[in-house]
């Protein structure tokens, strides 16, 4: 089993608390969030790979005649995802809030609550 | 009862769900009554729990075969009921105490409130009964995002929103990390239950470089929520902004919920043989505990924003929650527990309290306050009771549970003694300048950078005149509820069975797995006050209140020597991101330190 998915799901999560930290608008923070749960995706897609495997779909295969890849991890891939959708939504529905209250979505300009 | 404890979970769920559907046509009493009932149907499940068990539930009965399975379990042992019951009688009252606190919902929303209340509460609940590292992390998001959602409860406001913001960024980041922690998990052992995760991990022998970036990246979401340093950044801010009942669930139970979820993992998954040695979780925990109760103090010692000042209080206590923690002996656990316990009664019953403080005069600063709140008595009474009790005095919860976990070392004595006597004391001054007029009205001086608390916009619309009876009841019965956990003795017993049963790696996965009880420990006395932990407790709550008056009169300074720590509080998303980044290096670089 290559280890390159692995590295890539480490990079990607980088990447993301990378344009998080250095970001200087909001809604391109949110994206780079997206960025950093798409390492979540990649990492469990990796784990449950299994080489020359097909989809655990059973209907048109009988059991155990040819090897399929690992259904939980794809399960919990879509758990996330919904989970990224509601988080990303309501970020960006707070995003848009700020913009309406302090008319601007630059994390710079924003500073009232400090100490 | 088996039958029953996924309803702890669904009764609220259940009942957010018809309120955030049916709520636009309910009456406002109705909807708010039938966010108290729901809750405290699951409060009265959650109590029938704690009295019987251990139960475990594996949910579409698809229990595990020979150790493997791929179903989802709720297991409801004596910590997990306890703190579900914990939280849901801490949501009944805040229902309560936010009965007719905002004076008009939102057009066409009137269910709102309690309904994210509620789920709020099933998140927790889930979380504090789940047996599933899957499971744990949606429920952490569940908990997250609503938790957000209250946070920036009042849209239309600026300040809120920017709390809100911080908040979720950075707790998703946690979120995400535990995610790719469980991930790695599953890759090496198969299994997502915690216990058989567990029982897999021990089979495979000794732990290598995965198994250990596992537990940092699990732990690293774990920790952000239970707010340690350098994770806790985002709590302050949030705390400031969110409504007060909401601040009241934020500090009592959910930071630590992330405690909790950050001993339990270790304690059911890593604390074996396979898994990783406990001298590196330990030094970890210390380092973080001790770290974090400093950091706490000295900035709840700076704060004028009393709103600010009890968020910092919290992350103080979580830091003498982790160090006590940290070593995980059944005597500390205990004693961790009950001052859990203590501190939800006490710090939910001190932000009640600056909640009236905020309906009344329209404000939270410590120096606009000054000597205004005369005539609110009552409240100025159960404020200093407040300080009192978060110092350590005896008899309260708080005093006992310290009291235990402070045995354990003597640094830890003197860590418990220092941090809850700032820490009190500062909530002291608090009481004394704003309910008693003390010492000179501060000048405002430019230069540090805070936030102040005079901008803040009372929650009521209109501000009231006389503090309504619910809200003082309730902050009196809360402070009644931490006098009750050191003053009856069955809680304590109760808190040492479910400290020793919590500290079981074996017997956690027997009891899950096997479905064998671990018999409850004879022969253990039952932990009760020493005369040493009495004398400890009156010495913290008397240094606490010579700190206070020091610090009426200006003897002892509230600024500038803390300015640089202070700065770091920049309420910038992206520093509070790089933090956290830097909060993992620091957790992988204590959990891999050579010759631990």
């Amino acid at each position: 089993m290559s280890v390159l998915p692995y590295l890539v799901a480490g990079w990607i999560f980088l990447v993301g608390v990378y344009g998080m930290a250095t970001s200087r608008d909001l809604v391109h923070a949110v994206g780079c969030l997206s960025v950093t749960q798409s390492s979540t995706y990649v990492l469990l897609l990796a784990v449950g790979y299994r080489k020359g495997g097909t989809a655990p779909v059973f209907s048109d295969i009988a059991p155990g005649s040819r090897p399929v890849v690992d259904p939980v991890v794809q399960a919990l891939a879509l758990t996330d995802v919904v989970v990224g959708a509601t988080v990303t939504a309501l970020l960006l529905a707070l995003v848009v809030q700020i913009a309406k209250r302090h008319g601007t979505t630059d994390p710079d300009a924003l500073s009232e609550l400090k100490g | 009862m088996d039958r029953l404890l996924p309803l702890i979970v669904v009764v609220p769920l259940l009942g957010a769900a018809l309120l955030a559907g049916a709520g636009r046509w309910m009456a406002r009493p109705v909807a708010e009554t039938v966010g108290c009932l729901c809750a405290a149907a699951s409060a009265g499940l959650a109590a029938a729990a704690l009295a019987g068990g251990p139960y475990v539930v594996w949910a579409g009965d698809w229990r595990p075969v020979d150790g493997h399975g791929v179903g989802i379990v709720l297991t409801g042992d004596r910590t997990g009921t306890g703190l579900a019951a914990l939280t849901s009688l801490l949501v009944v009252t805040v229902l309560a105490y936010a009965w007719r606190y905002f004076d008009e919902p939102p057009r066409g929303h009137t269910g709102s409130f309690p309904a994210l209340i509620l789920l709020f509460q099933a998140g927790m609940c889930g979380f504090a009964l789940t047996g599933d590292l899957f499971n744990a992390f949606v429920f952490f998001e569940l908990m997250g995002v609503v938790g957000y959602a209250l946070t920036g409860y009042r849209v239309e406001e600026a300040r809120p929103v920017q709390g809100a913001l911080a908040f979720g960024f950075v707790n998703s980041l946690g979120g995400y990390a535990s995610l790719l922690g469980i991930a790695l998990l599953y890759a090496r052992t198969g299994e997502l239950g915690m216990a058989q995760a567990g029982r897999e991990l021990d089979a495979l022998g000794r732990p290598d470089a995965l198994v250990l970036a596992s537990l940092v990246l699990v732990l690293t979401g774990l920790l952000i929520k239970a707010a340690a340093a350098p994770f806790h950044f985002w709590l302050p801010d949030a705390h400031a902004v969110a409504p007060t009942p909401v601040c009241m669930l934020l500090s009592g139970v959910m930071v630590e919920m992330g405690v909790y979820g950050a001993a339990r993992v270790y304690v059911t998954v890593f604390a074996g043989p396979g898994g990783v040695p406990a001298e590196d979780f330990r030094r970890a925990l210390t380092v973080l505990g001790l770290l974090t109760a400093l950091t706490g103090a000295a900035l709840c010692w700076q704060q004028r924003h009393l709103k600010r000042l009890l968020a910092f209080s919290t992350v103080a206590h979580t830091g003498l929650f982790l160090a006590g923690l940290a070593a995980l002996e059944p005597d500390g656990v205990t004693g961790v527990f009950l001052y859990v316990l203590g501190h939800a009664g006490v710090k939910a019953a001190l932000f009640a309290c600056t909640g009236a403080l905020l309906d009344r005069y329209g404000g939270v600063d410590e120096h606009r306050l000054h000597g205004r709140a005369r005539e609110m008595r009552g409240v100025g009474v159960l404020y200093a009771a407040g300080g009192l009790a978060l110092a350590g005095l005896p008899p309260f919860g708080t005093a006992l549970g310290k009291a235990l976990a402070e045995e354990q070392a003597a640094w830890l004595t003197a860590l418990y003694v220092v941090v809850s006597a700032v820490t009190g004391g500062a909530v002291l001054r608090a009481a004394a300048r704003v309910f008693l007029g003390a010492g000179p009205r501060e000048e405002d001086e430019c230069g540090a950078p805070e936030t102040t608390g005079d901008q803040e916009e009372p929650e009521t619309e209109r501000r009231v005149r006389r503090l309504p009876s619910l809200m003082a009841t309730v902050a009196a019965l809360l402070l009644t509820g931490a006098l009750a956990v050191g003053t009856v003795p069955a809680l304590a017993r109760g808190a040492a069975g479910a400290a020793r049963a919590f500290t079981d790696h074996a017997g956690y996965a027997a009891t899950v797995l096997d479905g064998t009880h671990a018999a409850p420990g004879a022969g253990h006395p039952s932990p009760w006050w020493s005369p040493a932990g009495v004398g400890l407790g009156l010495l913290s709550a008397l240094l606490a209140t010579g700190l206070a008056a020091l610090g009426v009169r200006g003897a002892v300074p509230a600024r500038r020597w803390a300015a640089p720590l202070r700065r770091l509080h920049s309420g910038h998303v992206g520093d509070y991101v790089a933090w956290a980044a830097a909060g993992i290096g620091l957790l992988s670089a204590l959990v891999l330190w050579p010759g631990g």
